[in-house]
């Protein structure tokens, strides 16, 4: 293979953009786990909403689902990422005051109920036939400047989110959150408001999982059903959360690039499986990719990237 | 300081705490002794805002508040440690203590973004007092330590230490000897006598260590069976027939293995 080929560029192109938009995700989810011990199950329904609200909002009129409000990019990504943040509110209003389980479930039913209102109400969404026509920032430019623009752009996105969760975790906001993960009894006990400080984690953690949402529609510049399939966005999500190192912003984005690469090498080696095989290969790489967390974390057992505590701010070294 | 009134608690069928008044008078190190299962914890529980009362009042500091959650109480001065350590396990022990400070600019994630050199300033402040709090308590060495390492004692010592970050009104102490050494003991029962007299701490103790009971607690409440069974100094309370009774006595030992259950 000519390493040199516009082709194979463009492989890594693609696989970083995805990488990128993964990584936006996990961090993300590490805003609700790894900073408030929050288990969201259902991170498909705020990733569904941020990408159908990003289509809906941009595209041109079109008989086969709502649509014709042509608003510009900038414009509609905040408006998607408010959307999910509403959903989350919601939900969070009502389940966060209870330890953990409750949470789970609720949005395991929510992300199902998502699903199906994505596949059913053809008006909004056109169910199964899917948005088209979404148009890509920079695709004006000439090849391959125009994928790489997006990947700039991505990349951008990721940096910005990366500083401001890295300075939510060394800031008092992140330490009362961990606070609240480590023990919610002690942390109301000094005074902390429990309740509160989760809703702002998982709000703000699904604002930015609809972000990554908007991101992957345009990218993709068609919207199906398949946004809303829980295998690929909240298990492999968790998945590259866990190994990368839940807690750890790097980890975050590390987890996600290295997952994402592996789960697109392993689709290299089951095109090569024999005729009667092709058809069994989605739950084989589904199987490949749950034996690689198992392996990954008999070995490192709190991830790649493991939590630390913050360096305290702005403290020098004490001499001896 | 606290005043408790007609409080009662039952779980499922069980009456835990039954019709208990009492008052933990303002500058007073007050104990509160009693057989296992008295209801001496789930009185504190009350107290401290873990859970509400089936029937009763609660005043702190002249003011009613039965069932406030306990982040509310702890801005009107009423700080707790826990009978079972609840430390902070993945955090340093010196952000242990940072955390505990009220209305940090930094809890607020704007702030935290947008004004960040207001939040340093504020976090100098704060870590200056906490290492204040981490010599008196001997515990500098472990500083950035994780608080889930520290021996059973030295989180004790922590959660203490919690209580020193703010000046709280009244802090409510249960079984704060539980896996502490005799000598660190006698030193912290020195720290409560001096926080008691220098500060104005008024404490409100559960302890099954006597000795600690007779040298730091003037008065002493006796609970049994969800009440009060009778108040005084420790003098008092061991020529007292009915503790004796309550503690070793036979014919309540029945009821008392039922509250247990």
């Amino acid at each position: 293979m000519d390493i040199f080929s516009a082709g194979f560029l463009n492989y890594l192109i693609a696989l970083g953009t995805m990488s990128g938009i993964y990584a936006v995700l996990c961090l993300g989810l590490n805003l609700q786990w790894g900073f408030a011990g929050l288990f969201n199950a259902g991170i498909a329904a705020f990733f569904a909403i941020g990408a159908y609200a990003a289509a809906i909002l941009t595209t041109p009129e079109s008989p086969n689902h709502l649509g014709g409000f042509g608003l510009p990019v900038v414009a509609a990504w905040p408006v998607a990422m408010l959307l999910s943040g509403a959903l989350a509110w919601a939900i969070g209003r009502i389940c966060l005051k209870v330890q953990g389980d409750y949470l789970a479930m609720a949005t395991i039913g929510i992300a199902e109920v998502i699903r199906l209102v994505i596949k059913n109400e053809e008006w909004l969404t056109a169910g199964t036939r899917g948005i088209s026509n979404i148009a890509r920032p920079f695709e004006a430019l000439p090849t391959p400047w125009n994928a790489l623009a997006f990947l700039g752009l991505v990349a951008a996105l990721v940096a910005g989110i990366y500083w401001a969760a890295e300075r939510a975790w060394a800031s008092p906001w992140g330490r009362a959150l961990r606070a609240i993960r480590d023990s919610d009894v002690a942390a109301a006990a000094i005074g902390k408001d429990v309740t509160q400080f989760r809703l702002e984690a998982f709000v703000l953690g699904a604002m930015v999982m609809a972000l990554a949402g908007a991101l992957s529609a345009h990218y993709f510049k068609f919207l199906g059903t398949t946004a809303t399939e829980p295998m690929m966005v909240t298990f492999l999500v968790w998945v590259m959360l866990i190994v990368g190192g839940s807690g750890n912003n790097r980890g975050a984005i590390l987890g996600a690039a290295l997952i994402w690469v592996i789960w697109s090498a392993t689709e290299l080696l089951t095109n090569r499986l024999p005729g009667e095989w092709i058809t069994r290969t989605s739950y084989i790489r589904v199987l490949l990719i749950g034996l690689l967390l198992q392996i990954v974390l008999q070995r490192f057992g709190k991830g790649l990237l493991p939590e630390r505590p913050p360096r305290m701010i702005d403290d020098r070294p004490k001499s001896g | 300081m606290i005043k408790v009134e007609h409080i009662s608690k039952s779980f499922g069928g069980i009456r835990a705490v039954d019709d208990c008044s009492l008052e933990v008078v303002r500058g007073s190190v007050t104990g509160l002794i009693g057989p296992n299962g008295a209801g001496k914890s789930t009185l504190f529980n009350i107290i401290a805002g873990l859970f509400p009362p089936s029937a009763g009042r609660v005043l702190l500091d002249g003011e009613d508040v039965t069932g406030w959650p306990a982040h509310r109480l702890f801005h009107r001065g009423l700080a707790r440690t826990f009978q079972i350590a609840q430390e902070f396990s993945r955090m340093t022990v010196i952000e242990n203590l940072l955390a505990v400070p009220p209305k940090q600019s930094g809890e607020s994630l704007f702030r935290a973004w947008f004004a960040w050199r207001k939040v340093i300033e504020e976090e100098r402040g704060l870590r200056v007092r906490a290492r204040e709090v981490l010599e008196q308590l001997r515990l500098t060495h472990l500083e950035r330590e994780y608080a889930g390492n520290l021996s059973g004692g030295q989180k004790k010592l922590l959660e203490l230490g919690r209580t020193m970050m703010i000046q709280p009104k009244v802090v409510l102490l249960d079984e704060l000897g539980a896996g502490v050494n005799r000598t660190l003991l006698g030193e912290l029962a020195g720290e409560i006598e001096r926080l008691n007299r220098d500060h104005g701490y008024t404490f409100f103790v559960i302890e099954h260590d006597m000795d600690l009971i007779a040298r730091l607690c003037d008065p002493v409440i006796v609970m049994a069976e969800g009440r009060v069974l009778t108040q005084g100094t420790m003098a008092e309370i061991r020529r007292n027939e009915a503790v004796i009774e309550a503690y070793l006595g036979t014919r309540r030992q029945k009821t008392a293995a039922q509250a247990r259950r």
